[in-house]
């Protein structure tokens, strides 16, 4: 049998890739293996375009890459950087098919030298906000233990709020929520913020005060630590709940409030009280009634049983077990009810100060009196001896 | 206004009294009756189960308005 040679793609025509096919296998492969890296180098050329994108070069010793931003990005990073700013950027490697390009999609810019100063300004804040006392443990107050309103101080387009909102209706959906919208990040945050907390004063009947925002950049986070924010926090009246979603920062207004929650959601959770565990402690409390006043009327527990038997049937399978052990309960206290035995045909006696009469020296010869039967009373007199 | 927390204090004091067995007969019922009002009224309040969303805004003249929010 002969052995058929291998043919190996020599020709030109055998096996041909379009320039398409192979710089789409390029972007696949490129872009399908970073996730978003943060990188360090130098701004070179950067170029604001009208549509309102940033294209520049990011360089270090010996290598560039292209960079560009997007409108929105580029919105948020302030003034194009000048050439040779040093700068942490944010981005995504890609492949730009068109021109065959790879590059990196840049989200979040910040020049090295702005996280520097931005640290000292937090240490100086940090130092006078600890002198005047802001941060002491004897300031802090408790939290109440059933909040009815709280004031929450964050962006009504956040998803803070979102997130307050779904706890709230979960745990304790009779509350109310009185929200104040102000800028949590960019050009004017730090006053909208204090102006809001200013704001919560004025409200009435408010129980707490959540201040807060979903995760961001260190950055981003900037107006929780600023001094006027912090002050305007600490003279709020009721207790404070600060919620900077970061995971590992701190930020200042959570050594200020009264309490630090890690997320938005935490902290709807810390400040309203759960219907599920109240709804327990009510089918408690009608238990031990029940038990105190069976004992009392001497009603005996099978009666009671029954009374209860008769309502669990009549009660629908919709409804959820708890509802039913507590309706359930308020049937037997019902059972109990002295309107309960009158209706079996027993009447109460009562003197004109409406006291019960119990005793046969109770009653005075000639004297009226007052029979309370089941639906209503009927007037007596005790008949002259 | 009562709240949820009054009516779980009151619940709480009436059981005590109940249980502590020296409380005339009539008083007792009294309480009995009481507590029956309380149970139902904060298990209504606990039912009553739409959340109030509002924001607050100043108005340019210093005053605030209430608006619903939606969702």
């Amino acid at each position: 049998m002969a052995l058929s040679l291998p043919t190996t793609p020599i020709a030109p025509t055998d096996d041909v890739w379009s320039v398409s096919r192979l710089t789409a296998a390029a972007k696949r492969l490129v872009e399908g293996e970073f996730m978003p890296l943060w990188v360090r180098g130098e701004v070179v050329a950067c170029k604001p375009w009208p549509s309102g994108h940033w294209y520049f070069n990011l360089r270090d010793a010996t290598c560039q890459v292209r960079c560009c931003m997007w409108k929105r990005d580029a919105a948020r990073a302030g003034k194009p950087p000048a050439d040779g700013t040093e700068v942490f950027v944010l981005g995504k490697p890609a492949i730009y098919e068109a021109k065959g390009e790879f590059q990196l999609n840049v989200s979040r810019l910040i020049p090295t030298a702005s996280i520097g100063l931005a640290q000292q300004e937090f240490e100086r804040v940090k130092a006078l906000l600890h002198r005047d006392g802001l941060f002491d443990l004897a300031r802090k107050r408790a939290l109440p233990e059933f909040a009815a309103t709280l004031a929450i101080v964050t962006s009504t387009a956040g998803a803070a709020l979102r997130d307050i909102i779904t706890v709230a209706r979960r745990r304790w959906p009779c509350a109310r929520l009185l929200v104040i919208d102000a800028r949590v990040q960019g050009d004017g945050a730090v006053d909208a913020l204090a102006r809001a907390l200013a704001l919560v004063n004025r409200l009435d009947d408010i129980d707490l005060c959540i201040v807060g925002r979903g995760g961001g950049g260190r950055e981003d986070l900037a107006a929780f630590n600023a001094e006027a924010v912090c002050r305007a926090l600490a003279a709020v009246r009721v207790p404070t709940i600060s919620a900077v979603g970061h995971e590992t920062d701190i930020s200042l207004t959570d050594l200020v409030a009264d309490l630090r929650a890690p997320t938005p959601s935490a902290a709807a959770e810390l400040a309203l009280a759960d219907g599920r565990e109240v709804r327990r402690q009510l089918d408690d409390l009608a238990a031990r009634m029940a038990g105190a006043l069976g004992g009392r009327t001497r009603l005996g527990a099978e009666q009671v049983e029954r009374a209860g038997d008769r309502l669990q049937a009549a009660m629908t399978a919709t409804l959820e077990r708890r509802r039913q052990r507590l309706a359930r309960l308020s049937a037997q206290l019902d059972a109990l009810s002295p309107l309960r035995v009158l209706q079996r045909g027993y009447a109460v006696p009562t003197g004109p100060d409406g006291r019960v009469l119990k005793r046969q020296s109770e009653f005075t010869p000639g004297e009226p009196f007052t029979l309370r039967v089941v639906d209503g009373s009927v007037p007596a007199r005790v008949e002259p001896r | 206004m009562t709240t949820i927390a009054d009516d779980l204090a009151r619940l709480e004091d009436i059981v005590r009294r109940l249980e502590a067995d020296d409380v005339e007969l009539d008083a007792a019922l009294a309480l009995f009756e009481e507590g029956i009002a309380r149970l139902r009224a904060a298990r209504e309040r606990l039912a009553a189960a739409d959340l109030k969303v509002q924001t607050v805004l100043e108005e340019a003249d210093g005053e605030l308005r209430y608006q619903d929010l939606d969702g």
